[in-house]
C-alpha cells in the first residue's frame, strides 16, 4: 500500500472530520468534552465545505440534549443521514429518543465522548457510567480506544447502521482520546466512499415519512399486540456483528487496518486476562507487552462491539489456555452484583459452557473491577496489579484498582514506581499558566513533530479546576512507533517550568529523570537565576546531575511586542535545547507554522512572532551547575497551622496535587462539603495588586462592590479597634455622617487578588495633582505582599459594622457587609460573581442558592476549594448544584419544603402556645422579618423557644425544637446562566415563574454558554459572533425580561452593576422583598466577549446608553399605588449601538469577516434596541386598574381563605 | 479619500489576536471562547476594497491617502493601494515629534525616506501632505518635492485630545475645522507657489466659495474639503462649485487658472506682509487706528 500522508489533530476533530463528510443534518448541543465535536462541524458548515456528496450538511443548534435527540429522531425519520455528539447529562436526556430511534429501527450514528455522569458530585472528566446507562436502548456500541481508531470508527458505524437499522452508538474516552492530540493517518474522500453503501441509503430514504407514500409510526399498542411487535426486530439485533465483522473486513481491505468485534493482545498461551474497553485497552496493552517479555503468561482483551454482545465473538478470542479472567470495568452500578461488562462477561462465558461443546477444556474463574472513574489514572502499573490479583487461587472479586479504599477494602495494592515506557519514546513534561500560551504552543510542537518529522506525537494536557491563573502541565510523547501510553508522564526527559513561581509549590524538577533537561524561564540572567532557586530544586538539579537552561522569557516577549504570551518564546526554547529536530530545521517549522497561524490575521502578529523566536535564541543559556546547593530558600508550606483539620487532613493534600493519594475514608460519603475552604488557598497569581491611598479616597466603597473575587474590601469600625495594627496599616477618619468618629479602611488580599483591575478603573477619585494616582493604584505584589498579608490579616479581625444599622440597598452600605462568597476560581476581571458576591453580602446569612450548572456552579463548588463562606456566627448560604436543566425546579422544591416545614412550626407554635406565653408565641407568628432588625429579633425568639422547651419530651415540643428554625426568614435563589435560563432550564423556570411560591431567580447573563467555550444561546444578541453562530447571530436575543412581565405578578429587574451599581442593590433587595417569584437578569461581561475586562463597566455603561440593555423594574406592587408598574430607570443615552458593538471581539470578528453583513446587522441591532427602548417607555407610562384586595393571584395563593371572600 | 492608517491596523490586528488567545487553553471545559473564522477581513482589505468599489462607481480620478508607522508599511500598503487602482496616492506624513532626544533633522530625513522609498515602489502619482510644525516648512516642502512628491498638500491637521476637567481624563475628541484655519494655509501656499518643484494643494479651513477662491489665489492647485461635507454633506460640494463659479462671473474672472497664485509672494504687491517679522507691525497698525 501506498504511503499516506499522516496529519497531527485531537480525538474530537478526528471524529468530527469523518462524521460531517458522512451525514446531512448534525444537531448539536455544547457539552464537555464533546463540544468540539459540534464546534468543528459548525465551522466547516458556516465555511460552505461540502461533505462526501458534495452537499453542505445543515448543522442546528437546539436548546437542550433533550431537543437535539427530538430534532435527530425527525432528521432521520424523514430520511436525511442524521448524527449528534454528546457526552454524560447530554447522553442522559438523549435517552428517551434512543428507545424510539432504535425501537423503530432508525438508522443514525451517535457520537459520544465518554464522560462520568453526575452522582455524590459532578465530574467533567472520563468514565462509562454514561454510557453505561444507554445499553439498554436498543442501540449498537461500538468503542474506540485511541485517537486514529475514533477517527476509523467513525465510519464504519455508518455503513453498519444503514445496512443493519440498528442505530449505532460510537463512544471512546472523553477528554483521554477526544482531547488528546496524536498523529494519524486520516482517510480520503475515497476510503468514506469505498464505505458507503448507496443502496442502503437508498433503502434509508424510502422508508423515510413522505406525504406522498404516506405511513404511521408511533402507534399506541395495548396487551394484544406489544409484546409480539416489540420482539419483531430480533433477527436484526442478531444481524449486527456480523455486519460489525464485515465494515471491518471492508475497512481493512481499503486502509489496511484492521479492527475486531473483540480483540485479544498477549501470550497466546496466556493463563490470566484482563477484559476491557477503551483507552485502558492500550495502557493494558502496554504493560502485557512488558510482562510477556518477562515470561508471564498473561493478556489482554479489548471488547470493541459491545452491544449487541458479541458473546461467541469473546469466548473465541480468550486463549484456550486461560484460567482467570479480571473484568474491568469504568463504572460504578452500586447494588449490582457486578459492573455491566463483568456481568455480560460471566454470562457468554456460562452460556458458552451450557453449550453442548464447551469452547475451553474448563471455565475461567471471573472477577470484575473498577478502574478510572472520573479519569482516575489508570497505568501499567494498576494493570499489573491486577494480573498479579488474578496469580492468586482466590483472586479478589469486585475490587478497585487506583485509589485506595480504607473502608470496604476493594482495592489492589499496586507498585506505582513499575514503568513500562517504551525505550526510544522522548517524554517532555512542561508546566505552564493557562494565560502564557503554554498548552496551545505544545499543541503546535506536536503538529511541527508529527508533520515535520517520521515520529509518532501524543499531547495530552491536565488543567486545573480554576479559570483565572489556572497552571497547565503538558505531556508530550515522541517516538518512532505509534504511542500507546494513555496516561500521563510519571518522569520526563524533558521538564520545562515556564513560570518561575511554581517552583516554590509544585513538584516539578522531581518529574525529571536523572540526566534529563531542565528549562526554566526566570526573571533573572543566567548568573543569578541558579541562586534564585529554592535550595530542594537546586538539590534535585545537583543529584540528578540534570542539564539546566535558563530564559527571560517574559523579558524577551515584551521587547518583542508579545505582551504577556511566552509561548512563541519557551515553544522555542524546547526545541533549542531538546534536540528533537536540528535547531536550523526546528525555526524554520515554527516560522512556518507562525506563518500558518497568524498570516489570516495580519502581518503584524507574525512579524512580532517571528522577531520572539529570533531574539529567544540569543537570550537562552546554558547554566553550569555547582556541585553543591548555594541557596537559602524554600518551598513553601501547603498551609497555615491555623487551617481548620479537615482542610488540613483533606484539602491541602488536593491543594498540593496529591489528592489521588488520599483514600476513601478521608471523604464524606455523600458529597457533603464544608463552605470556605477557598480562604486557605493562598494562589498569589496577581502580578500586581491594587494598594489604597486613603488621602485621595472618598469612601465611596465602588471598588469593593465591583470587586469579582471579594478581595478588595471597605470596613468602618471604631477607631479603639486598631490596637495593635501592624505598622502600614492605613485607616482614616470616616467622612459620612452616620459611625461618627469612626474609622474607615479600604483593604486588599494580595494573595487572593487576581490583578484584573476593575477596580481601579471604576475608582472616580483622582489626586488632583496627579490625575494618574487614584485612591487605589495596582502595584507590584512583590513590594507589598509582606506588609499587606499582615494587613489583611488584621483587617479580617477588625469586627464588622452592626448590620442593622447600614443601609442595604446602597452601594455604599452594601459593602460594609460581609461578603460570603470569596476568592473563587472565576476568571480575573468576571461579570457574574460582583452580583453573586452582592447576593451573600445582602442575604447571606438566611441564603440557600440552587445553582444551575455552568460557570457559576464550577467557580462555585468545583474542588479543592469552595468560595461560599460563613459569617461570625457560623450562618452562610447554603447552596446546591443539581443539574443544568432542572435548577428552578430543585430550587422549587427549596421553597416547597421551606414553606412546607415552615408551615408546621408555626402550627406547632399555635398548638404549644401556652407553654410558650403568648408573647413569644404572637412574636414568633405575626413579627415581621422584613428588616434586619426583624429578622435578628426572630431568630432570638427562636432561642427563646428552644430554651423554654428545652427538657419537654412530649412529641409535639421535640418537632418545633427540630423545626423552629423554619419560623425564621429564609432567602431561596436560583442562580445560573443564559445557557440555563433561556435555553435548557426555560420550561422549568418558566413553571416557577408562573406560580406563586416566594423563589428568586438571578441570571447571570453573559449571552453565551461561557462554561463551555462560548457557544450561541438564546440570548446571544444580534450580530455576535458565537460558536455555533460564527458568522453573527442573524437573530434578536429572547426578551426573557418581557416574557415573565407577561405574568403580571412577577417582580423583574434587568441590570447591570457597572453602568449603574446603586440600580443593581436596589433591584437585589426589592426583588428579596417582593412576596411572590422574581427574575433579576443581570447584564455580566465575560472573557468570551473579547476585550480586556477591566473595562468591563465601561461596556456595561456603552450597552445601557446605547440602550441595548436597558435598565429596569417591574414591580407589581406598584400597581397597588395606581403607578405604572414598569419603571425605567435609566433612559438610553447617546452612544449608538454600532459604537458599543464594535469594542467587542464578538461583534468585531463579524465585521472583520464580512464588513458589510456587519453593518447591516448592526443597523439591525440598533433597529431593534430602538424599538425595545420604544416599547418599554410606553409600558412605563401604563397605569393599570388598582386590583380589588386580595384579588391578586399572589395574595389569593397565598391566603386560601381569600378565594371566596374575593368572590 | 480617509486615510488608511498603519497604526490602527497592526494595533486592530494584535488586539483580537490578543482577545481571542487571552482565554484560551486555560480551562478543560473551554479550551477556547470564540469561533475560528476561516478568513478574516484585515484592516487594510476593507480600506482597497473601498477603493475598487469607489473606483468602480465614479468617473473622476480616486485619490487614495495613507498614513505608515514602518518603513516596510509605507511601502507595502502604498502598493496594495495602487493595485487596488487608486489613481493617485496622499502619503499622510502625520508624526507628532514628541522625542526630546530626537532632532528636528532626524524628523524630517525620516520623512522624506518614506517619500523617497513610496516613489521608488509606486508609479500612480503621489503627493505629500505635510504638517506645519517642521522648523523649516518652507525647505522640507522643496525637498519632499525632490525626493519624488508629485505634489504637495498643505497642512494636515493633528487630531487634538481635549481636557475633561471634571473627570481629569483626556478625551478623544474630533473637531471639525473652520475658516480661520485657512490663514495658515493661505500664507504657506502664497510663500511656496512658484518655488518649490511641486503644484501645491490646500486642505483645512475651506468652507466657503470665497474661501475657495483665497486658497487659489494664494497658490493652489487643488483646495480638498472635508470639514464642511461633514457638516453639510456632500450635497455641499455642489454649492461650493456653483458659488466659486458665480464668484468668477461677478468678479469677471475667466477661469480660476486665472486667479491661481495671483497674491502669492511672488506676485502680490506687498510680498513683505507674507513673512513673519511681520506680525508685529499688524498689531501696531491696529493700535494705531
Amino acid at each position: 500500500m501506498p504511503t499516506r500522508p499522516t496529519i497531527t489533530l485531537d480525538g474530537n476533530e478526528a471524529v468530527a472530520s469523518v462524521a460531517y463528510q458522512l451525514n446531512e443534518v448534525a444537531v448539536i448541543y455544547p457539552i464537555t468534552p464533546s463540544s468540539p465535536m459540534a464546534e468543528w462541524c459548525d465551522e466547516w458548515a458556516a465555511n460552505g465545505k461540502p461533505n462526501l456528496w458534495g452537499t453542505v450538511p445543515t448543522v442546528a443548534e437546539m436548546q437542550s440534549e433533550g431537543g437535539a435527540a427530538g430534532a435527530v429522531h425527525g432528521a432521520l425519520q424523514t430520511g436525511s443521514l442524521g448524527t449528534t455528539f454528546t457526552a454524560s447529562q447530554g447522553l442522559l436526556l438523549f435517552i428517551p429518543n434512543m428507545y424510539k430511534i432504535a425501537g423503530e429501527l432508525t438508522p443514525g450514528v451517535m457520537h459520544v465522548a465518554a464522560r462520568t455522569l453526575a452522582t455524590h458530585a459532578l465530574s467533567i472528566f472520563c468514565d462509562h457510567s454514561d454510557v453505561m446507562a444507554c445499553r439498554q436502548t436498543g442501540w449498537a456500541m461500538l468503542c474506540s480506544n485511541g485517537v486514529q481508531e475514533v477517527h476509523d470508527l467513525a465510519a464504519v458505524p455508518q455503513l453498519v447502521t444503514l445496512r443493519t437499522r440498528v442505530p449505532v452508538l460510537h463512544f471512546f474516552d472523553g477528554f483521554r482520546t477526544s482531547h488528546e492530540v496524536a498523529k494519524i493517518t486520516p482517510l480520503s474522500d475515497d476510503d468514506l466512499r469505498a464505505l458507503t453503501d448507496e443502496e442502503a441509503i437508498a433503502a434509508h430514504r424510502n422508508r423515510a415519512l413522505t406525504p406522498d407514500r404516506p405511513v404511521l409510526r408511533g402507534t399506541a399498542q395495548n396487551p394484544d399486540v406489544f409484546f409480539q411487535a416489540r420482539e419483531a426486530c430480533n433477527r436484526f439485533y442478531d444481524a449486527v456483528p456480523g455486519v460489525v465483522r464485515e465494515g471491518f473486513d471492508r475497512f481493512a481491505a481499503v486502509t489496511g487496518r484492521h479492527y475486531k468485534l473483540v480483540e485479544y493482545h498477549g501470550d497466546p498461551a496466556a493463563e490470566r486476562v484482563v477484559v476491557l474497553m477503551g483507552s485502558a485497552v492500550e495502557t493494558a496493552r502496554e504493560a502485557v507487552a512488558a510482562l510477556t517479555a518477562a515470561g508471564e503468561k498473561v493478556g489482554v482483551l479489548a471488547v470493541r462491539l459491545y452491544r449487541p454482545f458479541p458473546a461467541a465473538d469473546f469466548v473465541a478470542a480468550l486463549p484456550p489456555t486461560v484460567k482467570a479472567v479480571a473484568v474491568l470495568d469504568r463504572t460504578k452500578e452500586p447494588g449490582a452484583v457486578g459492573e455491566p461488562l463483568y456481568l455480560d462477561v460471566v454470562a457468554a462465558l456460562r452460556e458458552a459452557f451450557d453449550a453442548d461443546t464447551p469452547p475451553l477444556a474448563a471455565m475461567p474463574r471471573v472477577v470484575g473491577g473498577r478502574y478510572g472513574l472520573s479519569s482516575k489514572e489508570f497505568t501499567p502499573a494498576t494493570v499489573k496489579a491486577v494480573l498479579v490479583e488474578l496469580s492468586k487461587p482466590r483472586p479478589k472479586n469486585h475490587f478497585t484498582v487506583g485509589i485506595v479504599d480504607d473502608v470496604t477494602h476493594t482495592s489492589l495494592p499496586y507498585d506505582p514506581d513499575w514503568e513500562t515506557e517504551p525505550a526510544g519514546v522522548v517524554r517532555a513534561l512542561f508546566f505552564g499558566l493557562g494565560a502564557d500560551g503554554t498548552v496551545g504552543a505544545n499543541k503546535n510542537s506536536i503538529k511541527i513533530i508529527g508533520e515535520g518529522t517520521d515520529f509518532f506525537a501524543q499531547g495530552y494536557f491536565v488543567y486545573d479546576s480554576k479559570k483565572s491563573g489556572s497552571t497547565t502541565v503538558s505531556h508530550l510523547r515522541f517516538g518512532p512507533a505509534p504511542i500507546r501510553s494513555q496516561y500521563l508522564i510519571r518522569t520526563a526527559d524533558f521538564v520545562a517550568c515556564h513560570q518561575f513561581p511554581f517552583l516554590e509549590k509544585m513538584e516539578i524538577v522531581e518529574r525529571c529523570r536523572p540526566g534529563g533537561t531542565f528549562l526554566l524561564n526566570a526573571p533573572y540572567g543566567p548568573d543569578e537565576a541558579w541562586d534564585r532557586l529554592p535550595v530542594e530544586v537546586q538539590e534535585q538539579v545537583i543529584a540528578k546531575k540534570l542539564r539546566f537552561f535558563v530564559i527571560d522569557a517574559a523579558r524577551v516577549a515584551k521587547a518583542t511586542g508579545m505582551g504577556g504570551r511566552i509561548n512563541t518564546v519557551m515553544q522555542t526554547c524546547f526545541f533549542a535545547v531538546s534536540g528533537v529536530l536540528p535547531r536550523d530545521e526546528a525555526v524554520a517549522q515554527i516560522k512556518k507554522s507562525i506563518q500558518k497561524t497568524y498570516a489570516k490575521k495580519g502581518e503584524e502578529v507574525v512579524r512580532r512572532n517571528f522577531a520572539a523566536v529570533d531574539d529567544t535564541l540569543a537570550n537562552l543559556h546554558g547554566v553550569p551547575v555547582p556541585a553543591a546547593t548555594t541557596s537559602k530558600l524554600h518551598k513553601q508550606p501547603d498551609i497555615p497551622e491555623n487551617a481548620p483539620e479537615f482542610v488540613k487532613r483533606v484539602t491541602a493534600v488536593m491543594m498540593a496535587g496529591r489528592g489521588d493519594l488520599l483514600p476513601v475514608s478521608a471523604f464524606p460519603v455523600d458529597g457533603t462539603w464544608p463552605l470556605a475552604t477557598t480562604k486557605w488557598e493562598k494562589r498569589r497569581i496577581a502580578a500586581e495588586v491594587p494598594v489604597w491611598d486613603p488621602k485621595v479616597c472618598i469612601q465611596c466603597n465602588k471598588c469593593a462592590f465591583v470587586c469579582p473575587h471579594a478581595t478588595i474590601r471597605a470596613k468602618v469600625y471604631d477607631p479603639a479597634h486598631l490596637a495593635g495594627a501592624p505598622d502600614g496599616f492605613q485607616s482614616t477618619a470616616f467622612k459620612a455622617a452616620d459611625f461618627k468618629g469612626w474609622d474607615y479602611t479600604i483593604q486588599v488580599a494580595p494573595e487572593d487578588c487576581t490583578g484584573c483591575n476593575l477596580c481601579v478603573e471604576v475608582c472616580p477619585a483622582k489626586d488632583k495633582a496627579n490625575p494618574r494616582h487614584k485612591a487605589i493604584n495596582m502595584t507590584p505584589l512583590a513590594d507589598v505582599l509582606g506588609r499587606e498579608r499582615a494587613n489583611w490579616d488584621f483587617f479580617l479581625n477588625l469586627p464588622d459594622p452592626p448590620r442593622d444599622r447600614l443601609r442595604h440597598a446602597e452601594v455604599k452600605g452594601s459593602q460594609f457587609l460581609l461578603p460570603m462568597f470569596e476568592f473563587s476560581g472565576a476568571c480575573g476581571g468576571c461579570g457574574g460573581t460582583p452580583y453573586l458576591k452582592l447576593l451573600s453580602q445582602l442575604f447571606g446569612d438566611r441564603l440557600l442558592i440552587a445553582n444551575a450548572t455552568g460557570c457559576s456552579s464550577i467557580f462555585g463548588g468545583n474542588l479543592p476549594t469552595t468560595p461560599w463562606a460563613v459569617d461570625a456566627a457560623g450562618r452562610g448560604p447554603a447552596w446546591a448544584n443539581s443539574l443544568f436543566e432542572d435548577n428552578a425546579e430543585f430550587g422549587y422544591g427549596f421553597r416547597l419544603s421551606l414553606d412546607q416545614l415552615g408551615e408546621q412550626a408555626r402550627a406547632l407554635v399555635r398548638e404549644l402556645g401556652g407553654r410558650l406565653g403568648d408573647e413569644l408565641a404572637g412574636g414568633l407568628l405575626d413579627a415581621g422579618q422584613s428588616t434586619e432588625a426583624g429578622i435578628e429579633a426572630q431568630r432570638a425568639r427562636v432561642r427563646a423557644l428552644r430554651e423554654r422547651l428545652a427538657g419537654d419530651e412530649s412529641p409535639a415540643a421535640r418537632r418545633l425544637v427540630l423545626l423552629a428554625d423554619h419560623l425564621a426568614k429564609k432567602s431561596v435563589w436560583l442562580v445560573g446562566g443564559d445557557g440555563w435560563a433561556y435555553d435548557i432550564g426555560f420550561g422549568g423556570l418558566d413553571h416557577v415563574l408562573s406560580q406563586t411560591r416566594k423563589v428568586n431567580v438571578l441570571v447571570l447573563d453573559t449571552e453565551v454558554y461561557s462554561n463551555t467555550g462560548g457557544q450561541a444561546s438564546k440570548s446571544t444578541p444580534l450580530a455576535a459572533a458565537a460558536k455555533f453562530a460564527a458568522a453573527g447571530k442573524a437573530v434578536h436575543k429572547k426578551d426573557l425580561g418581557l416574557i415573565a412581565m407577561s405574568y403580571g405578578h412577577v417582580y423583574v429587574a434587568s441590570v447591570a452593576f457597572g453602568a449603574k451599581d446603586a440600580h443593581t442593590a436596589q433591584a437585589l433587595a426589592e426583588a428579596e422583598s417582593y412576596d411572590g417569584p422574581s427574575l433579576v437578569i443581570a447584564y455580566s461581561h465575560c472573557v468570551a466577549h473579547g476585550y480586556d475586562l477591566r473595562l468591563g463597566a465601561d461596556q456595561q455603561r456603552l450597552a445601557v446608553a446605547s440602550g441595548v440593555w436597558p435598565l429596569y423594574r417591574y414591580d407589581p406592587r406598584r400597581v397597588a399605588r395606581g403607578e405604572p408598574p414598569l419603571v425605567i430607570d435609566v433612559p438610553p443615552g447617546k452612544a449608538g449601538v454600532a459604537e458599543y458593538m464594535r469594542k467587542e471581539t464578538r461583534f468585531r470578528m463579524v465585521e472583520r469577516q464580512d464588513p458589510g453583513r456587519f453593518w447591516q446587522l448592526a443597523a439591525a441591532a440598533a433597529d431593534h434596541a430602538a424599538r425595545r427602548v420604544a416599547l418599554y417607555d410606553q409600558m412605563s407610562h401604563i397605569v393599570l386598574p388598582k386590583p380589588t384586595p386580595a384579588a391578586s393571584p399572589v395574595t389569593v395563593e397565598a391566603n386560601g381563605a381569600a378565594k371566596e371572600a374575593g368572590a | 479619500m480617509h486615510s488608511l492608517f498603519e497604526e490602527q491596523i497592526t494595533r486592530e490586528e494584535v488586539a483580537v489576536v490578543r482577545s481571542i488567545e487571552a482565554a484560551q487553553e486555560s480551562y478543560p471545559e473551554a479550551l477556547s471562547y470564540s469561533p475560528e473564522p476561516a478568513a478574516f477581513e484585515l484592516g487594510p482589505d476593507e480600506y482597497l476594497d473601498q477603493v475598487r468599489r469607489i473606483k468602480a462607481a465614479v468617473g473622476v480620478p480616486v485619490v487614495a491617502s495613507l498614513n505608515g508607522t514602518t518603513p516596510g508599511g509605507w511601502t507595502r500598503y502604498a502598493r496594495l493601494i495602487q493595485d487596488a487602482g487608486a489613481d493617485g496616492l496622499e502619503l499622510n506624513l502625520y508624526e507628532v515629534a514628541a522625542d526630546i532626544y530626537e532632532p528636528g533633522e532626524v524628523v524630517e530625513r525620516r520623512a522624506l525616506e518614506v517619500v523617497r522609498e513610496v516613489r521608488a515602489a509606486v508609479a500612480i502619482p503621489l503627493a505629500a501632505k505635510i504638517s506645519p510644525y517642521y522648523s523649516s516648512v518652507a525647505s522640507f516642502a522643496r525637498r519632499a518635492a525632490l525626493a519624488g512628491a508629485d505634489a504637495l498638500v498643505l497642512f494636515n491637521r493633528f487630531y487634538q485630545p481635549d481636557i475633561d476637567p471634571e473627570a481629569l481624563d483626556l478625551r478623544r475628541v474630533v473637531n471639525l475645522s473652520d475658516s480661520s484655519e485657512l490663514l495658515l494655509r493661505v500664507r504657506w501656499l502664497a510663500l511656496l507657489f512658484g518655488r518649490v518643484p511641486a503644484p501645491l494643494a490646500c486642505t483645512g479651513g475651506v468652507h466657503t466659495p470665497v474661501d475657495v477662491v483665497k486658497a487659489v489665489m494664494a497658490g493652489a492647485s487643488v483646495v480638498q474639503t472635508a470639514s464642511a461635507l461633514l457638516r453639510w454633506g456632500p450635497g455641499y460640494l455642489t454649492q461650493l462649485r456653483d458659488g466659486l463659479g458665480r464668484w468668477l462671473d461677478e468678479h469677471g474672472y475667466e477661469s480660476a487658472r486665472q486667479m491661481r497664485g495671483s497674491m502669492s509672494q511672488a506676485r502680490t504687491a506687498a510680498p513683505g506682509v507674507l513673512e513673519r517679522a511681520n506680525y508685529a507691525r499688524i498689531l501696531q497698525t491696529w493700535d494705531a487706528t
